[in-house]
Order: structure tokens, then C-alpha cells, then sequence
């Protein structure tokens, strides 16, 4: 029993993506689409634990959700369901008869999974549609997330999330945003807004990290995921190789993040023991084979830091000068203030915390994160390494104050309280 | 599909002097480009705000006010409606409209509503 229940877990896994976008180009709805291949799903859970697994999943998971669609779509036309104000019943009823008779009638679809997955993906990822939206839809019609799951991941109620896919899907049609592979000159843009929707994702779980919620940090895997999936898709795109070498050396250290109790780990107490070496290496080749591509980006630049980080013995043997160069060549490709506090740490373990405070100054002196605790704590640690304890006490309390997560509040108070 | 451009702005407002690559100087270039890619099927500019006249019927009595629908910052100047494949096609034109760097461009199907309309590929 169990060996099917894995066998259809892992054909989820790998199968859901392709079986939504392939009947989404054949028929340009994403409703029945996403349907029809929950319902071939389901019943794969329960036939193939008692028939067994077929030879090719795949392709049965696809005949299924193919004849599930032409059900649905008949179903839809014979019950005139789209009923709206603007007398577009009779048209509906007869693009879904169309493309019931359509799908019923091509037999054997030559079409490239891979195009297909793309297609979708692109869609999901539409700048029309508001991030969250993007970030709901891509998880549901690409990862199979369920909506629950989706929900909880994000902390909002399951309406609420319901309406929001719900919505997504109608602009889609309404609007007629294309499933399709946007034309090359638009393609960096749009790819960049594709790898944004990613990495909100991965953040998001990252975030997460210690507060207890597996679903939430689950998003890190699936965010690796989709990485690996644009990664396979689009191959010759540095940035797209750049996240997913990030997102891998950011995974392959977790495990030292986060001790037992909760308690975040600095990167200084960390026992690089629990880094994953294997992890590391396939993230150092992701990187390098976007190097090779030899079009730097920000996301090839970030990954390029965690390089680093990953490949030093310890904090002192880290190279803490190429961090702040890089850094430096982050903050000039996309300024951020953010930027500016990693670069001003980095700039402090090389040249000393005189040197790391004196490049916070602008930061600080700007106020614009004001807000933020990690510039207090990494102003603290630079004031407390400058011989500043009283200063630094002021700022680790300022960083405590606005930190939200338990564990991480409680290290900074023990540090504001002189430990 | 047909989709609506509406063109808003303050023509009041001072405009920056950045403006997109490939946007259109004049409003006659516009028109003549979509005309040409066979894409046009109306459009116009609108007499200035302080000619409109708002109507509703409300209480039993219609009524009529001097000005807008809204007292807005942006004012709507004009319009083009044009027929294109897919929403991409109708943005691509939007953002080449000469207000781009200094209003508001709108862009939002008509309702034509069958739905089939992304079965491109």
C-alpha cells in the first residue's frame, strides 16, 4: 500500500505542472484545467494502490484529466452555467462545446510538455495580476499546492485565499492573458517577474524558519522546486540559474540555523557540520554554470555571496573583503539601504567595526530603516566590537523592540541585558 | 478582442523629461500606427474637463452638475478602442501612448466575454 501511495506522491510531484498546462493550451481555461487534473489525481489515489502503478504515469494521469475536461465542458455547456448580464451565455456554451469537441477529436497531442509548463508558468506569472495573486496561482496551477495548504502558508483564511485564485483565473479569461512564452523582447522582464514570484515564495519559508509551521517551511522546498522546473525550462537565463544557486545554498545550510530550542543560530556559533555538502556542491555548479553565461544579475551576485559563505571553514576564514565588493556591485545594479547594512557588516568583519560603522552612518543617518531590526543589530555588534557597550545595548533593545519572532526577540534581549 | 485605451492625465502637470524609448511624440502618430497595423477601431481626444456635465437620477429627480463624474487629480482625455489578439498586444500599445510619462494609461477589455479568446496557441 505504502509503495503506491509513494508512487503517486512522486507522480504529483513531478506530473501535476505538465498535465494542467498541456490541457490549459488545449482548451484556454484554467478552471477546467486545474479540475480536470484534480479529479485524475484522486483517482489515481484510489485505482492504483489497487490495480498498481501504471508503466507510464504520466501519460495516464493526462488520458485521464483529458476525458474529465470534455465531461466538465460539456457538463458546463449543457447546464449554462456562465450566465452574466452581457448576454455572453450562448458564446460560452459554444467555446466549450468547441473545445469539448476539440479535445475529443485530437487524438494523440505531439505538443512539448516542456513548452506547455512554460506557457502556463508565464501566465501565472502575469504583472497584470497582483503579486499575491501571482504567488497563489503559480503554487495552486504549478506546484499542486492545495488551496489549504496555499492558506495556511501564508497565514491568510482559506476564503480568502479561495477568492483570491478565484479572481486570478477570471481576470485571466476576462482579460485574455495569453498562456504563452512572452516574445524575446520581453522575455527578461517577464522571467524577472517570474524569479520575483519565486523568491517571494522562498522567503516567505525562510522567514518561517522556527516558528513551528512545517507547511510554512515547507515553501523553501517548493520554492527549490520551481527553481529546478525554470532552471530545466530555461536553461540559457543566468538569472534564472542564479536564483535557483542561491536558493540551494541557502537550503544546504539550514539545519545549523536554527537550534533546538527554536533559538536562531548567528552565523558565528553555527556548526557547519549540519551544512549539507552535497547540497553545497549542486549549488556551486548551478552557479557556475551561469557564470559561464556571463551576464551578471542580482540574483548571480547574491548567490555569488553565499558562495562564499558556503565554502569558508569558519567566520574568520570567510572572505569577508569579496562579500563587501560584492556587495558593493549589488547596491550599484539595485540600491537598497538593505543592501547597504550587509555590505557595511561585511566591510566590518574585513577592515574592522570602525570601517563597518562608518558605512552604516549613511544608512542610519537616512532614517529610512528606521524600522528595521537588523540595522540595529548590526549596528550593535560593530558598536559592541568598536568597545561601545553602552551604545550597543541601546541598539541591540532597539532591534529586540522591533522583532516579532519569539526566539529571535529573546537572543537580542539577552544581548541588551549585558550577556 | 477589443480592449478600451483610456488616456488620462493632468495636463496641467509638468512633464518629466524622461519618457519610455518607444513611446509616440504626437497623438497622430499613434492613431496613424495603429491604423496601419490594422488595430484601430475608434479613438479621440476629449474636449477639456470643464465642459463635462455629470448626470443621475437620485430621489426621484435627475441631476445635473457641472464638471467630472469625479473631482480627480487625472481627468480622462481621450480614448482609442482597438482589436488585438491578446491583452499582451493591447499593453504593448498602451504603453507607448504619448501621456505615458506623464498620466495614466488605462487598459480594459470590452466585454466580449466568449472566453476563448486565449486559445492562441
Amino acid at each position: 500500500m505504502t509503495g503506491e501511495a509513494d508512487a503517486v506522491e512522486e507522480a504529483f510531484r513531478g506530473e501535476w505542472a505538465g498535465v494542467v498546462a498541456t490541457l490549459a493550451r488545449r482548451i484556454g481555461d484554467l478552471d477546467v484545467a486545474e479540475e480536470a487534473t484534480q479529479d485524475a489525481f484522486l483517482a489515481a489515489a484510489q485505482r492504483w494502490p489497487r490495480d498498481g502503478v501504471p508503466a507510464n504515469p504520466g501519460a495516464w494521469l493526462t488520458l485521464t484529466a483529458r476525458r474529465r475536461a470534455i465531461d466538465l465542458l460539456r457538463a458546463r455547456a449543457a447546464a449554462g452555467r456562465t450566465a452574466d448580464a452581457w448576454g455572453t451565455l450562448r458564446r460560452q456554451e459554444a467555446a466549450d462545446v468547441a473545445a469539448a469537441d476539440r479535445l475529443e477529436a485530437e487524438d494523440a497531442d505531439d505538443g512539448a510538455v516542456a513548452d506547455d509548463r512554460l506557457r502556463l508558468v508565464f501566465a501565472c506569472c502575469h504583472p497584470s495580476l497582483a503579486l499575491e495573486a501571482r504567488v497563489g496561482l503559480t503554487l495552486r496551477l504549478v506546484a499542486g499546492l492545495t488551496v489549504p495548504e496555499i492558506a495556511h502558508a501564508f497565514l491568510v483564511p482559506e476564503a480568502t485565499m479561495a477568492q483570491r485564485l478565484v479572481r486570478a483565473k477570471a481576470k485571466i479569461r476576462a482579460a485574455a492573458i495569453p498562456i504563452a512564452v512572452p516574445p524575446r523582447a520581453a522575455l527578461a522582464e517577464r522571467t524577472d517577474g517570474v524569479l520575483a514570484v519565486v523568491y517571494l515564495v522562498f522567503n516567505e519559508g525562510y522567514a518561517a524558519s522556527g516558528d513551528g509551521a512545517p507547511v510554512r517551511e515547507d515553501l523553501c522546498a517548493e520554492a527549490v522546486r520551481l527553481g529546478d522546473l525554470l532552471a530545466a525550462l530555461l536553461p540559457q537565463e543566468p538569472e534564472v540559474l542564479g536564483l535557483l544557486a542561491l536558493m540551494l545554498l541557502h537550503e544546504a545550510r539550514r539545519a545549523a540555523r536554527t537550534g533546538r530550542d527554536g533559538r536562531p543560530v548567528t552565523l558565528s556559533e553555527q556548526d557547519r557540520a549540519l551544512w549539507d555538502p552535497d547540497g553545497i556542491e549542486r549549488g556551486l555548479a548551478t552557479l557556475d554554470r551561469a557564470l559561464a553565461l556571463r551576464r551578471p544579475g542580482p540574483f548571480q551576485i547574491q548567490a555569488a555571496i553565499a558562495a562564499l559563505h558556503a565554502e569558508a571553514p569558519s567566520v574568520a576564514g570567510t572572505d569577508w573583503a569579496q562579500i563587501a565588493a560584492l556587495y558593493g556591485e549589488l547596491g550599484r545594479r539595485a540600491p537598497s539601504p538593505v543592501v547597504e547594512v550587509n555590505r557595511a557588516v561585511a566591510v566590518g568583519m574585513a577592515d574592522g567595526p570602525a570601517a563597518g560603522l562608518s558605512v552604516l552612518e549613511g544608512v542610519l543617518v537616512s532614517g529610512r530603516l528606521d524600522g528595521y531590526a537588523p540595522l540595529h543589530a548590526a549596528h550593535a555588534d560593530l558598536l559592541e566590537r568598536a568597545g561601545e557597550p553602552a551604545a550597543a545595548r541601546a541598539a541591540w533593545a532597539r532591534a529586540a523592540e522591533l522583532t516579532a519572532n519569539a526566539p529571535q526577540r529573546e537572543g537580542l534581549l539577552r544581548r541588551a541585558g549585558g550577556g | 478582442m477589443r480592449y478600451m485605451i483610456l488616456i488620462y492625465g493632468d495636463p496641467g502637470a509638468e512633464a518629466p523629461p524622461e519618457r519610455p524609448a518607444d513611446a509616440f511624440a504626437e497623438w497622430a502618430d499613434a492613431t496613424r500606427a495603429l491604423q496601419d497595423a490594422g488595430a484601430l477601431v475608434a479613438g479621440e481626444g476629449l474636449a477639456p474637463v470643464d465642459t463635462a456635465t455629470t448626470l443621475r437620477f437620485r430621489g426621484g429627480e435627475t441631476l445635473m452638475t457641472d464638471g467630472p463624474f469625479m473631482e480627480t487629480k487625472e481627468h480622462l482625455l481621450g480614448f482609442y478602442m482597438v482589436e488585438v489578439p491578446t491583452l499582451d498586444d493591447a499593453l504593448a500599445w498602451g504603453a507607448r501612448m504619448p501621456n505615458m510619462h506623464w498620466g495614466s494609461v488605462e487598459v480594459r477589455p470590452v466585454f466580449d466575454g466568449d472566453g476563448s479568446a486565449q486559445l492562441v496557441q
